[in-house]
């Protein structure tokens, strides 16, 4: 047992946090005012290694292990959520594929994605009326000579709009959950249709739309793994995503803390500073208490997978926790903050809203019960 | 950066797990209702060398890490807070500040046999009128000769009615606050050591505590632990150990409650069928398991911080205040999942309760740990 970082996840966390304050940072509040997607910044990400970081040098990538891309995603979430969940996507696609693609598929999906050629990745598993439940999704992929066919619409798609590559769950027989299979599909391609952008409460700088697929057509290749595979990768991508949207909960949480330190000692209130008051040095005490909790539950879920052990259930307690703590962070942020935490002015409204949407994506805090239930209810005989 | 235990951690864990199981779960609700001292545990913590985890084995205990320990005394604890709290005491309160500050001298009497479990030891610092407070003391000890004449009362002194030994807490200069504290190495039996009856509180009621009067008490000046005016030191470095304990300590009560109404949520029925199906329990129970595995996390951090020899201050208490009021949600959330059963001595979750709550309140209240996380986080 031992907590310290080795060379190369310090390495990549310092890479993560130069970057995050003098590029990701400065932009953030204009990205979110004026919900622009941070395009320019992807290919930077890239070149840095922090598209895929989990992914071999060979395809593009930092090879620097899950651990590192915790840390990574913790650095560029404090600077700005919505160009973090960008970059986590990307990650995500490009180890799926990476894990289950050919060769060829490496080759040319996982390098582009790494490399931040394709600016980014998404994950298109959700639809209108099917989020967690996945066996329950209509979008369909037929055979049709040497063809795969797709027809169908998915909703709250993150970066739907400007992904070079796009992961597409569809059904390839009714068999419930034995029925989907995964797809890789080029930004681009004739038939992707994409829809208008959602107006968010927050993750303004994120991009979320629909898109539907009208007799998009794709070569036979470009099927990934095989037919009927496509619930066991969204589950394993899934597992790895909560750790991606943990760690950018601690981010933001931490950005939070951070600014409700700097302003407490600076405001001044009945004669002194307001960092002097019981009340709100024990509000930060405890925001900084279980904000190291919970950066301590998504990095021990992080080694577990990085040693290939089962780590389902971590990664739900951490997304879990992670995303139940930064809201309430953030919201004790804004209440130090007083008046000023509700405008734009200052930056902690933006973490409020940035960090509301983590108790629900990638499995919303109910579905992590029921996957820790599911767990814990294991080591009791029935 | 690695979340696995060691073999050696894993062996000292399953160890405890099974003392826990056979030698202290069986008897803990007797040990409580009756408020009986838990002789045979304590008995089997020394056989084990479990009342020195940390202390080197040349001095008679088991030369472990503070990792061993945080997680001995979760599992004894998970057995029995109260023989939990007698163990946290011995080792944390009493041998590592001899073990820190000690001479050769005073280790070869004070240490040795408190290492192996031949004596106890306890320790001395609140008052009626200080708690953490440590410079509102009012024992004093006045210097005549070669020795010191104390005189004071010291109270809640816990594992006090059994202690061979206290490090005890005076002022040598009320003058110079918390600069004018000096502790002391006194053997119970010392004329003038006066301990009242066993106090009757809420939990933990085998860990009998005491009050303790000093009426005109001698003690040799060679007794001083650490040095004349030290004393504050020597509480405040003992603390931050103390707190991995009790942390440790308040995660063996939740585990208790949250293993118990796991298990009765498979078996009790309601609605047609068990606890365990209906959504709401399940939820608590994640809950529960999560923030259990959340409060370990902090605390073998700071255990691990203290085997490096690094400052660990700020992170013992953010795992002393995350743990304690872990322990205290997560032990009414199992009575609950109880329901009336959780409310009837028949079972033990309403035990649970009582005894976590003393978590949020001995060594530092939670109210404490918020100052000293506070100042180190706005670095005053």
């Amino acid at each position: 047992m031992n907590f310290e970082l080795n060379e190369t996840q310090s390495l990549i966390r310092d890479t993560a946090r130069k970057f995050a304050r003098e590029v990701v940072a400065p932009q953030a509040r204009k990205l979110d005012r004026e919900a622009l997607f941070p395009k320019d910044v992807y290919p930077k990400l890239g070149e840095l290694g922090l598209l895929g970081v989990n992914i071999p040098e060979p395809y593009g990538g930092a090879q620097a292990g899950v651990v590192s891309y915790a840390l990574a995603m913790i650095e560029i979430s404090a600077a700005c959520a919505s160009t973090a969940v960008g970059m986590a996507v990307t990650n995500m696609a490009a180890e799926l594929i990476n894990a289950y693609g050919t060769e060829a598929q490496k080759k040319k999906h996982v390098t582009a994605l790494a490399t931040g050629q394709a600016c980014v990745g998404a994950f298109a598993l959700s639809e209108a009326h099917a989020g967690s439940d996945a066996g329950a999704l209509r979008t369909r992929a037929e055979k049709k000579g040497d063809r795969w066919v797709l027809n169908g619409s998915k909703q709250w798609i993150t970066s739907g709009a400007h992904a070079g590559v796009i992961v597409v769950w569809a059904r390839t027989s009714d068999a419930g959950n034995k029925g989907l299979s995964c797809f890789i599909v080029e930004g681009g391609t004739p038939g992707l249709i994409v829809g208008k952008a959602e107006d968010k409460m927050g993750l303004k700088g994120s991009n979320t739309v629909p898109l539907t697929f009208e007799n998009l057509e794709l070569p036979l290749e470009n099927l990934l793994a095989r037919e009927g595979d496509g619930f066991k990768l969204a589950m394993v991508a899934l597992d790895g995503g909560r750790i991606g949207i943990s760690a950018q909960a601690c981010g933001v949480g931490r950005a939070a803390l951070e600014a409700s330190v700097r302003y407490s000692k600076e405001r001044k209130a009945f004669g002194q500073a307001i960092g002097g008051f019981q009340a709100l040095r024990f509000m930060m005490a405890d925001m900084h208490t279980r904000l190291q909790a919970a950066e301590l539950l998504c990095l021990r879920a992080a080694t577990l997978k990085e040693k290939g052990l089962p780590f389902t259930r971590e990664a739900s307690m951490a997304k879990l926790f992670c995303s139940e703590t930064s809201n309430w962070v953030c919201d004790r942020a804004v209440q130090i903050h007083g008046g000023y935490g509700y405008i734009d002015e200052f930056p902690v409204e933006r973490y409020l809203r940035d960090a509301r949407v983590q108790t629900i994506y990638e499995g919303t805090s109910e579905i992590q019960r029921l996957v820790i239930a599911r767990e814990i209810f294991k080591t009791v005989s029935t | 950066m690695d979340f696995e235990l060691t073999e050696v951690q894993r062996d000292i864990q399953k160890m405890c797990r099974e003392l826990a199981k056979k030698e202290l779960q069986p008897n803990a609700r007797k040990w409580d209702e009756t408020h009986a001292w838990p002789e045979s545990g304590v008995k089997k913590l020394a056989e084990l060398s479990l009342l020195g985890v940390a202390v080197p084995e040349a001095l008679g205990g088991a030369g472990l890490d503070n990792v061993c320990y945080a997680l001995a005394i979760e599992e004894i604890s998970r057995g029995c807070a109260s023989t939990g709290v007698i163990m946290s005491v011995n080792n944390s309160l009493y041998c590592d500040p001899v073990m820190k500050f000690g001479t050769d001298e005073q280790k070869r009497e004070f240490l040795v046999p408190y290492a192996r479990g031949e004596k106890l030891g306890c320790f001395g610092l609140t008052e009626p009128e200080a708690g953490s407070d440590a410079a509102a003391q009012k024992t004093i000890a006045v210097k005549k000769g070669d020795e010191y004449v104390i005189n004071g009362s010291k109270n809640w002194i816990t594992v006090g009615p059994k202690a061979d030994s206290i490090v005890l807490f005076t002022m040598t200069d009320p003058a110079k606050g918390n600069k004018g504290i000096t502790a002391f190495l006194v053997p119970t039996s010392t004329k003038g050591f006066n301990r009242q009856p066993p106090d009757k509180k809420m939990g933990i009621s085998a860990a009998w505590s005491c009050t303790i009067y000093f009426e005109d008490m001698r003690v040799p000046a060679k007794n001083i632990l650490g040095k004349e005016g030290e004393g504050f030191k020597v509480a405040m470095s003992t603390l931050d150990g103390g707190r991995i304990g009790i942390a440790a300590q308040a995660i063996g009560i939740a585990r208790a409650a949250y293993e118990e109404a796991l298990a009765y949520s498979n078996e009790r029925k309601t609605f047609g069928k068990p606890l365990r199906d209906h959504q709401a329990i399940q939820f608590m129970l994640a809950d529960m398991a999560t923030e259990i595995d959340a409060a370990r996390l902090l605390t073998l951090r700071a255990a691990l911080m203290k085997d490096r020899g690094a400052r660990h201050s700020a992170e013992s208490s953010m795992a002393k205040l995350y743990a304690s009021e872990m322990a205290g949600r997560v032990t009414n959330k199992a009575l609950q999942v109880h329901g009336g059963m959780g409310y009837s001595k028949e079972m033990d979750a309403e035990r649970h309760v009582r005894d976590a709550r003393i978590t949020e309140i001995y060594e530092g209240t939670s109210e404490i740990q918020r100052i000293v996380i506070s100042a180190s986080l706005l670095k005053e």
